[in-house]
Protein backbone atom coordinates (compact mmCIF):
# COMPACT_ATOMS: atom_id res chain seq x y z
CA UNK A 1 0.00 0.00 0.00
CA UNK A 2 1.24 3.45 -0.59
CA UNK A 3 2.12 5.12 2.30
CA UNK A 4 2.25 8.36 1.54
CA UNK A 5 -1.02 8.53 -0.33
CA UNK A 6 -2.94 6.94 2.37
CA UNK A 7 -1.19 10.21 4.36
CA UNK A 8 -2.91 12.47 2.28
CA UNK A 9 -6.44 10.56 2.23
CA UNK A 10 -6.25 11.08 6.13
CA UNK A 11 -5.27 14.44 5.70
CA UNK A 12 -7.69 15.10 3.52
CA UNK A 13 -10.66 14.95 6.47
CA UNK A 14 -8.36 18.09 7.85
CA UNK A 15 -5.19 18.87 10.14
CA UNK A 16 -3.39 15.46 11.88
CA UNK A 17 -0.65 14.73 14.02
CA UNK A 18 2.17 12.70 12.98
CA UNK A 19 0.97 10.08 15.76
CA UNK A 20 -2.46 10.59 15.26
CA UNK A 21 -1.73 10.02 11.20
CA UNK A 22 0.18 6.57 12.56
CA UNK A 23 -3.12 5.50 14.71
CA UNK A 24 -5.47 6.08 11.99
CA UNK A 25 -3.36 4.88 9.29
CA UNK A 26 -3.30 1.24 11.41
CA UNK A 27 -7.52 1.18 12.15
CA UNK A 28 -8.49 2.33 8.47
CA UNK A 29 -6.24 -0.84 7.45
CA UNK A 30 -7.89 -3.21 9.84
CA UNK A 31 -4.55 -2.88 12.52
CA UNK A 32 -3.45 -5.49 9.26
CA UNK A 33 -0.54 -3.40 8.42
CA UNK A 34 1.47 -2.12 11.15
CA UNK A 35 3.35 1.46 11.00
CA UNK A 36 6.50 2.63 12.08
CA UNK A 37 5.73 6.49 13.19
CA UNK A 38 9.40 7.21 12.27
CA UNK A 39 8.34 5.93 8.67
CA UNK A 40 5.70 8.71 9.32
CA UNK A 41 7.48 11.13 9.59
CA UNK A 42 10.07 10.24 7.05
CA UNK A 43 7.33 10.42 4.85
CA UNK A 44 5.53 13.79 5.87
CA UNK A 45 8.78 15.32 5.44
CA UNK A 46 8.94 13.84 1.51
CA UNK A 47 5.32 15.20 1.33
CA UNK A 48 5.86 18.44 2.43
CA UNK A 49 9.06 19.05 0.15
CA UNK A 50 7.07 17.96 -2.87
CA UNK A 51 4.07 20.88 -1.39
CA UNK A 52 1.73 18.28 -1.09
CA UNK A 53 1.61 18.79 2.76
CA UNK A 54 2.73 21.58 4.38
CA UNK A 55 2.93 21.90 8.70
CA UNK A 56 2.32 24.69 10.84
CA UNK A 57 4.95 26.49 12.77
CA UNK A 58 3.14 26.25 16.21
CA UNK A 59 5.69 23.33 17.18
CA UNK A 60 9.50 23.36 16.90
CA UNK A 61 9.72 19.37 17.58
CA UNK A 62 7.90 16.97 14.90
CA UNK A 63 5.67 15.68 16.79
CA UNK A 64 4.08 18.94 18.09
CA UNK A 65 3.76 19.74 14.72
CA UNK A 66 0.23 19.62 12.51
CA UNK A 67 0.57 18.73 8.48
CA UNK A 68 -2.16 20.16 6.48
CA UNK A 69 -2.84 18.98 2.73
CA UNK A 70 -2.53 21.48 -0.17
CA UNK A 71 -4.51 22.17 -3.31
CA UNK A 72 -1.60 19.93 -4.86
CA UNK A 73 -1.35 17.25 -2.57
CA UNK A 74 -5.93 17.06 -3.21
CA UNK A 75 -5.06 17.23 -6.66
CA UNK A 76 -2.40 14.03 -6.21
CA UNK A 77 -4.76 12.12 -3.88
CA UNK A 78 -7.59 12.66 -6.42
CA UNK A 79 -5.34 11.77 -9.34
CA UNK A 80 -4.12 8.62 -7.05
CA UNK A 81 -7.76 7.44 -5.96
CA UNK A 82 -8.74 6.93 -9.88
CA UNK A 83 -5.09 5.60 -11.34
CA UNK A 84 -4.74 1.57 -11.04
CA UNK A 85 -1.49 0.13 -10.23
CA UNK A 86 1.17 -0.40 -13.10
CA UNK A 87 -1.12 -3.29 -14.68
CA UNK A 88 1.10 -3.95 -17.66
CA UNK A 89 4.49 -5.47 -15.70
CA UNK A 90 3.66 -8.70 -13.60
CA UNK A 91 5.33 -7.91 -10.08
CA UNK A 92 8.37 -10.50 -9.18
CA UNK A 93 6.34 -12.89 -7.11
CA UNK A 94 8.20 -14.80 -4.58
CA UNK A 95 6.17 -18.31 -4.42
CA UNK A 96 5.80 -18.08 -8.66
CA UNK A 97 10.24 -17.60 -8.66
CA UNK A 98 9.97 -20.96 -6.33
CA UNK A 99 7.81 -22.89 -8.83
CA UNK A 100 10.14 -21.69 -11.49
CA UNK A 101 13.16 -22.51 -9.49
CA UNK A 102 11.73 -25.79 -8.34
CA UNK A 103 11.79 -27.00 -12.40
CA UNK A 104 15.82 -26.48 -12.61
CA UNK A 105 16.52 -28.35 -9.34
CA UNK A 106 17.83 -31.52 -9.38
CA UNK A 107 15.49 -34.42 -7.48
CA UNK A 108 12.79 -31.96 -6.45
CA UNK A 109 9.65 -33.42 -7.14
CA UNK A 110 7.21 -30.38 -8.61
CA UNK A 111 4.03 -31.38 -7.53
CA UNK A 112 5.05 -31.97 -3.92
CA UNK A 113 6.30 -28.42 -4.02
CA UNK A 114 3.29 -26.68 -5.81
CA UNK A 115 0.57 -28.34 -3.28
CA UNK A 116 2.72 -28.14 -0.19
CA UNK A 117 2.04 -24.05 -1.24
CA UNK A 118 -1.49 -24.84 -2.08
CA UNK A 119 -2.44 -26.37 1.51
CA UNK A 120 -0.18 -23.61 3.12
CA UNK A 121 -2.65 -21.41 1.20
CA UNK A 122 -5.88 -22.58 1.69
CA UNK A 123 -4.92 -23.20 5.54
CA UNK A 124 -4.55 -19.21 5.49
CA UNK A 125 -7.46 -18.67 3.92
CA UNK A 126 -9.67 -20.69 6.37
CA UNK A 127 -7.73 -18.45 8.94
CA UNK A 128 -8.95 -15.36 7.67
CA UNK A 129 -12.56 -16.80 7.03
CA UNK A 130 -13.06 -17.60 10.51
CA UNK A 131 -12.74 -13.73 10.95
CA UNK A 132 -16.40 -13.31 8.55
CA UNK A 133 -17.88 -16.79 10.62
CA UNK A 134 -17.73 -14.05 13.96
CA UNK A 135 -19.85 -11.15 12.60
CA UNK A 136 -20.09 -9.91 16.58
CA UNK A 137 -17.79 -7.05 15.64
CA UNK A 138 -18.32 -5.66 12.30
CA UNK A 139 -15.44 -3.53 11.37
CA UNK A 140 -15.42 -2.32 7.84
CA UNK A 141 -12.48 -1.66 7.25
CA UNK A 142 -11.47 -5.04 8.84
CA UNK A 143 -14.44 -7.18 6.44
CA UNK A 144 -12.68 -5.15 3.31
CA UNK A 145 -8.64 -6.01 3.73
CA UNK A 146 -10.47 -9.98 4.88
CA UNK A 147 -11.87 -9.75 1.32
CA UNK A 148 -9.18 -8.32 -0.27
CA UNK A 149 -6.86 -11.36 1.18
CA UNK A 150 -9.38 -13.97 0.33
CA UNK A 151 -8.97 -12.69 -3.21
CA UNK A 152 -5.96 -12.71 -3.52
CA UNK A 153 -5.29 -15.75 -2.13
CA UNK A 154 -7.93 -17.90 -4.00
CA UNK A 155 -5.95 -16.49 -7.14
CA UNK A 156 -2.54 -17.77 -5.70
CA UNK A 157 -4.62 -21.15 -5.29
CA UNK A 158 -6.44 -20.74 -8.91
CA UNK A 159 -2.72 -20.48 -10.56
CA UNK A 160 -1.01 -22.93 -8.30
CA UNK A 161 -3.73 -25.86 -9.52
CA UNK A 162 -3.07 -23.98 -13.27
CA UNK A 163 0.94 -24.86 -12.41
CA UNK A 164 0.51 -28.43 -11.61
CA UNK A 165 -1.73 -28.44 -14.45
CA UNK A 166 0.93 -27.31 -16.92
CA UNK A 167 3.65 -29.34 -15.47
CA UNK A 168 1.94 -32.23 -15.53
CA UNK A 169 1.57 -32.18 -18.90
CA UNK A 170 4.64 -31.28 -19.92
CA UNK A 171 6.12 -34.47 -18.10
CA UNK A 172 7.80 -35.17 -15.08
CA UNK A 173 11.14 -34.63 -16.12
CA UNK A 174 12.90 -31.38 -14.91
CA UNK A 175 12.84 -28.48 -17.99
CA UNK A 176 16.31 -28.33 -19.64
CA UNK A 177 18.04 -24.73 -19.30
CA UNK A 178 16.90 -23.37 -22.99
CA UNK A 179 16.32 -20.30 -24.80
CA UNK A 180 12.92 -18.80 -25.82
CA UNK A 181 12.73 -18.89 -29.37
CA UNK A 182 10.84 -15.61 -28.82
CA UNK A 183 11.71 -13.11 -26.37
CA UNK A 184 8.93 -11.34 -24.74
CA UNK A 185 8.45 -8.04 -24.63
CA UNK A 186 7.43 -7.90 -21.00
CA UNK A 187 9.07 -6.15 -18.35
CA UNK A 188 9.13 -7.13 -14.87
CA UNK A 189 8.08 -5.08 -12.14
CA UNK A 190 11.09 -5.07 -9.04
CA UNK B 1 -18.48 -37.41 17.73
CA UNK B 2 -18.67 -38.79 14.05
CA UNK B 3 -21.39 -39.06 11.86
CA UNK B 4 -20.40 -39.98 8.64
CA UNK B 5 -17.13 -42.34 7.92
CA UNK B 6 -15.67 -44.07 4.87
CA UNK B 7 -12.89 -46.57 5.28
CA UNK B 8 -10.82 -47.35 2.65
CA UNK B 9 -13.59 -46.79 -0.05
CA UNK B 10 -13.15 -47.88 -3.88
CA UNK B 11 -15.33 -47.53 -6.72
CA UNK B 12 -14.59 -48.70 -10.31
CA UNK B 13 -16.42 -48.40 -13.32
CA UNK B 14 -16.47 -51.41 -16.40
CA UNK B 15 -13.83 -54.28 -16.21
CA UNK B 16 -10.39 -55.50 -17.54
CA UNK B 17 -8.81 -52.74 -19.79
CA UNK B 18 -11.99 -50.07 -20.04
CA UNK B 19 -12.18 -50.33 -16.25
CA UNK B 20 -12.09 -46.96 -14.64
CA UNK B 21 -10.93 -46.38 -10.85
CA UNK B 22 -12.64 -43.49 -9.70
CA UNK B 23 -11.97 -43.64 -6.27
CA UNK B 24 -9.28 -45.93 -4.48
CA UNK B 25 -8.75 -46.26 -1.11
CA UNK B 26 -10.62 -43.09 0.48
CA UNK B 27 -10.72 -42.71 4.29
CA UNK B 28 -12.65 -40.18 5.60
CA UNK B 29 -14.63 -39.21 8.88
CA UNK B 30 -16.70 -35.64 9.58
CA UNK B 31 -18.20 -35.26 13.12
CA UNK B 32 -21.19 -33.48 13.97
CA UNK B 33 -20.70 -30.23 13.48
CA UNK B 34 -18.16 -30.98 11.01
CA UNK B 35 -17.78 -28.84 7.85
CA UNK B 36 -15.65 -30.30 4.98
CA UNK B 37 -14.85 -29.64 1.91
CA UNK B 38 -13.83 -31.69 -1.08
CA UNK B 39 -12.20 -29.93 -3.94
CA UNK B 40 -9.94 -31.38 -6.72
CA UNK B 41 -10.32 -30.86 -11.20
CA UNK B 42 -13.16 -32.57 -12.90
CA UNK B 43 -12.69 -36.22 -13.23
CA UNK B 44 -11.05 -36.24 -9.75
CA UNK B 45 -13.78 -38.41 -7.98
CA UNK B 46 -15.73 -35.31 -5.88
CA UNK B 47 -19.12 -36.26 -6.86
CA UNK B 48 -18.80 -40.06 -7.02
CA UNK B 49 -17.63 -39.39 -3.45
CA UNK B 50 -20.84 -37.89 -2.81
CA UNK B 51 -23.10 -40.15 -4.36
CA UNK B 52 -21.26 -43.19 -2.38
CA UNK B 53 -21.32 -40.78 1.27
CA UNK B 54 -25.18 -40.61 0.63
CA UNK B 55 -25.56 -44.01 -0.07
CA UNK B 56 -26.88 -43.41 -3.83
CA UNK B 57 -23.89 -45.45 -4.95
CA UNK B 58 -22.49 -49.01 -3.20
CA UNK B 59 -18.40 -48.61 -3.38
CA UNK B 60 -16.63 -51.47 -5.28
CA UNK B 61 -14.66 -51.97 -1.43
CA UNK B 62 -14.19 -50.22 1.70
CA UNK B 63 -17.01 -49.28 4.10
CA UNK B 64 -19.57 -46.71 4.74
CA UNK B 65 -20.96 -45.60 7.99
CA UNK B 66 -23.59 -43.31 8.56
CA UNK B 67 -24.32 -42.70 12.65
CA UNK B 68 -22.29 -45.95 13.00
CA UNK B 69 -24.56 -48.04 10.82
CA UNK B 70 -23.03 -50.20 8.01
CA UNK B 71 -24.50 -49.38 5.13
CA UNK B 72 -23.24 -52.41 3.59
CA UNK B 73 -25.66 -54.20 6.30
CA UNK B 74 -28.88 -51.60 5.19
CA UNK B 75 -31.94 -52.91 2.80
CA UNK B 76 -32.62 -51.20 -0.16
CA UNK B 77 -35.63 -49.58 1.77
CA UNK B 78 -33.59 -49.09 4.94
CA UNK B 79 -31.47 -46.70 2.99
CA UNK B 80 -34.35 -45.02 1.07
CA UNK B 81 -35.77 -43.99 4.97
CA UNK B 82 -32.24 -42.93 5.90
CA UNK B 83 -31.95 -40.52 2.96
CA UNK B 84 -35.34 -39.16 3.66
CA UNK B 85 -34.74 -38.78 7.36
CA UNK B 86 -30.92 -38.15 7.53
CA UNK B 87 -29.37 -37.10 4.57
CA UNK B 88 -29.89 -33.70 2.87
CA UNK B 89 -28.71 -32.99 -0.54
CA UNK B 90 -27.81 -29.98 -2.58
CA UNK B 91 -26.85 -29.37 -6.38
CA UNK B 92 -25.70 -26.92 -8.11
CA UNK B 93 -29.27 -26.36 -10.32
CA UNK B 94 -31.47 -26.22 -6.93
CA UNK B 95 -33.27 -29.38 -7.92
CA UNK B 96 -36.62 -27.75 -6.82
CA UNK B 97 -40.00 -29.13 -8.25
CA UNK B 98 -41.78 -26.31 -10.23
CA UNK B 99 -45.01 -26.94 -9.44
CA UNK B 100 -44.82 -26.38 -6.00
CA UNK B 101 -43.87 -23.37 -3.81
CA UNK B 102 -40.90 -22.69 -1.32
CA UNK B 103 -42.96 -24.19 1.62
CA UNK B 104 -44.13 -26.82 -0.29
CA UNK B 105 -40.34 -28.04 -1.11
CA UNK B 106 -39.16 -27.87 2.03
CA UNK B 107 -41.95 -29.96 3.93
CA UNK B 108 -42.69 -32.43 0.64
CA UNK B 109 -40.00 -35.09 2.29
CA UNK B 110 -41.50 -34.72 5.54
CA UNK B 111 -44.97 -35.66 4.01
CA UNK B 112 -43.69 -38.27 2.06
CA UNK B 113 -41.90 -39.65 5.32
CA UNK B 114 -44.95 -39.90 6.92
CA UNK B 115 -45.32 -36.75 8.42
CA UNK B 116 -48.54 -35.12 8.86
CA UNK B 117 -49.36 -32.15 6.85
CA UNK B 118 -49.99 -29.69 9.80
CA UNK B 119 -46.58 -30.78 11.36
CA UNK B 120 -44.31 -30.83 7.99
CA UNK B 121 -45.58 -27.53 7.05
CA UNK B 122 -45.35 -26.13 10.18
CA UNK B 123 -41.25 -27.85 10.37
CA UNK B 124 -40.78 -26.58 7.03
CA UNK B 125 -41.53 -22.75 7.73
CA UNK B 126 -39.26 -23.24 10.50
CA UNK B 127 -36.76 -24.42 8.48
CA UNK B 128 -37.46 -21.38 6.07
CA UNK B 129 -37.17 -18.90 9.18
CA UNK B 130 -33.66 -20.36 10.01
CA UNK B 131 -31.78 -19.68 6.28
CA UNK B 132 -33.76 -16.25 6.31
CA UNK B 133 -36.59 -16.79 3.26
CA UNK B 134 -39.81 -17.64 5.38
CA UNK B 135 -41.40 -14.17 3.86
CA UNK B 136 -40.91 -15.97 0.56
CA UNK B 137 -42.83 -19.33 1.43
CA UNK B 138 -45.79 -19.12 -0.95
CA UNK B 139 -43.52 -18.41 -3.77
CA UNK B 140 -42.94 -20.93 -6.60
CA UNK B 141 -39.36 -21.59 -8.04
CA UNK B 142 -39.55 -19.67 -10.70
CA UNK B 143 -40.68 -16.56 -9.03
CA UNK B 144 -37.82 -16.32 -6.66
CA UNK B 145 -34.02 -15.35 -7.35
CA UNK B 146 -31.15 -17.93 -8.17
CA UNK B 147 -29.55 -17.03 -3.87
CA UNK B 148 -33.25 -17.63 -2.97
CA UNK B 149 -33.74 -20.79 -4.22
CA UNK B 150 -30.32 -21.84 -3.10
CA UNK B 151 -31.33 -20.99 0.12
CA UNK B 152 -34.79 -23.15 -0.28
CA UNK B 153 -32.82 -25.88 -1.44
CA UNK B 154 -30.23 -26.08 1.83
CA UNK B 155 -33.48 -25.47 3.93
CA UNK B 156 -35.16 -28.48 2.71
CA UNK B 157 -31.51 -30.46 2.93
CA UNK B 158 -31.88 -29.47 6.59
CA UNK B 159 -35.37 -29.40 7.65
CA UNK B 160 -36.57 -31.59 10.23
CA UNK B 161 -33.55 -34.53 11.88
CA UNK B 162 -31.59 -34.09 8.94
CA UNK B 163 -27.87 -34.47 10.23
CA UNK B 164 -25.62 -34.89 6.71
CA UNK B 165 -25.81 -32.94 4.46
CA UNK B 166 -24.38 -33.21 1.26
CA UNK B 167 -23.68 -30.37 -1.32
CA UNK B 168 -22.15 -30.71 -4.85
CA UNK B 169 -20.94 -27.14 -6.27
CA UNK B 170 -23.85 -25.59 -4.21
CA UNK B 171 -22.96 -22.34 -5.25
CA UNK B 172 -21.73 -22.81 -8.62
CA UNK B 173 -24.38 -20.97 -10.59
CA UNK B 174 -24.82 -17.78 -8.00
CA UNK B 175 -22.77 -14.46 -7.58
CA UNK B 176 -19.82 -14.10 -5.46
CA UNK B 177 -22.01 -12.71 -2.87
CA UNK B 178 -24.76 -14.92 -3.03
CA UNK B 179 -22.11 -17.93 -2.96
CA UNK B 180 -20.99 -16.38 0.30
CA UNK B 181 -24.31 -16.58 1.73
CA UNK B 182 -24.94 -20.03 1.25
CA UNK B 183 -22.01 -21.17 2.25
CA UNK B 184 -22.60 -18.62 5.55
CA UNK B 185 -25.67 -20.68 5.74
CA UNK B 186 -24.25 -24.51 5.58
CA UNK B 187 -21.60 -23.13 8.33
CA UNK B 188 -24.40 -22.42 10.31
CA UNK B 189 -26.39 -25.41 10.20
CA UNK B 190 -22.87 -26.92 10.90
CA UNK B 191 -22.81 -24.64 13.98
CA UNK B 192 -26.17 -26.71 15.26
CA UNK B 193 -24.67 -30.26 14.79
CA UNK B 194 -25.58 -30.63 10.97
CA UNK B 195 -22.07 -32.85 9.75
CA UNK B 196 -21.49 -30.85 5.92
CA UNK B 197 -19.53 -32.74 2.71
CA UNK B 198 -19.43 -29.88 0.11
CA UNK B 199 -17.94 -30.50 -3.20
CA UNK B 200 -16.63 -27.09 -4.91
CA UNK B 201 -13.76 -26.34 -7.30
CA UNK B 202 -13.49 -22.66 -5.44
CA UNK B 203 -10.81 -21.99 -2.80
CA UNK B 204 -12.49 -19.18 -0.74
CA UNK B 205 -15.43 -21.23 -0.53
CA UNK B 206 -14.04 -24.00 0.97
CA UNK B 207 -12.45 -22.22 3.36
CA UNK B 208 -15.11 -21.54 4.79
CA UNK B 209 -14.50 -25.43 5.79
CA UNK B 210 -12.56 -27.17 9.20
CA UNK B 211 -10.84 -29.51 6.64
CA UNK B 212 -10.49 -28.94 2.88
CA UNK B 213 -9.38 -32.26 1.18
CA UNK B 214 -7.91 -32.09 -2.13
CA UNK B 215 -8.57 -35.27 -4.96
CA UNK B 216 -6.63 -35.91 -7.60
CA UNK B 217 -7.59 -39.10 -10.00
CA UNK B 218 -9.80 -40.96 -7.57
CA UNK B 219 -6.94 -40.62 -4.68
CA UNK B 220 -7.32 -37.85 -1.50
CA UNK B 221 -3.23 -36.21 -2.08
CA UNK B 222 -3.82 -33.96 0.50
CA UNK B 223 -5.66 -32.01 3.36
CA UNK B 224 -5.62 -29.14 5.19
CA UNK B 225 -4.66 -29.24 8.90
CA UNK B 226 -7.96 -27.50 11.02
CA UNK B 227 -6.23 -23.53 11.74
CA UNK B 228 -4.67 -23.18 15.31
CA UNK B 229 -6.78 -20.75 17.51
CA UNK B 230 -3.48 -19.49 18.11
CA UNK B 231 -2.93 -18.75 14.34
CA UNK B 232 -6.95 -17.34 14.10
CA UNK B 233 -5.33 -14.32 16.76
CA UNK B 234 -2.30 -13.48 14.73
CA UNK B 235 -3.45 -14.18 11.13
CA UNK B 236 0.05 -13.83 8.55
CA UNK B 237 -1.35 -11.09 6.47
CA UNK B 238 0.83 -12.79 3.46
CA UNK B 239 2.13 -16.51 2.56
Amino acid sequence: MSVPHALLALLSEGPKYGMQLRDEYEAVTGDVWPLNVGQVYTTLRRLERDGLVESDEAGDEERQKAYLITAQGEIELRDWLRTPPDPASPPRDELVTKVLMALRVPGVDVHEVIQAHRRQVVELMQQWTRFKQDETEFDLPFALVVDAELVRLQGVVKWLDLADDHVKRAGKEPVQASVPKLRRRVVVRQ
Amino acid sequence: MTFLELHQVSKSYGEGPTEVHALSGIDLSVERGGLVAVMGPSGSGKSTLLTIAGSLEEPTSGEVLIDGTLLRTMSRNDKARLRRRTIGFVFQDFNLLAGLTALENVSLPLELDGVSLKKARATGMAALEQIGVADRAGHFPDQLSGGERQRVAIARAVVGERHLLLADEPSGALDSVNAEAVMRMIHEACERGVAAVVVTHDAHLASWADRVILLRDGRMVDQTLAPSAEALLQPTPSP
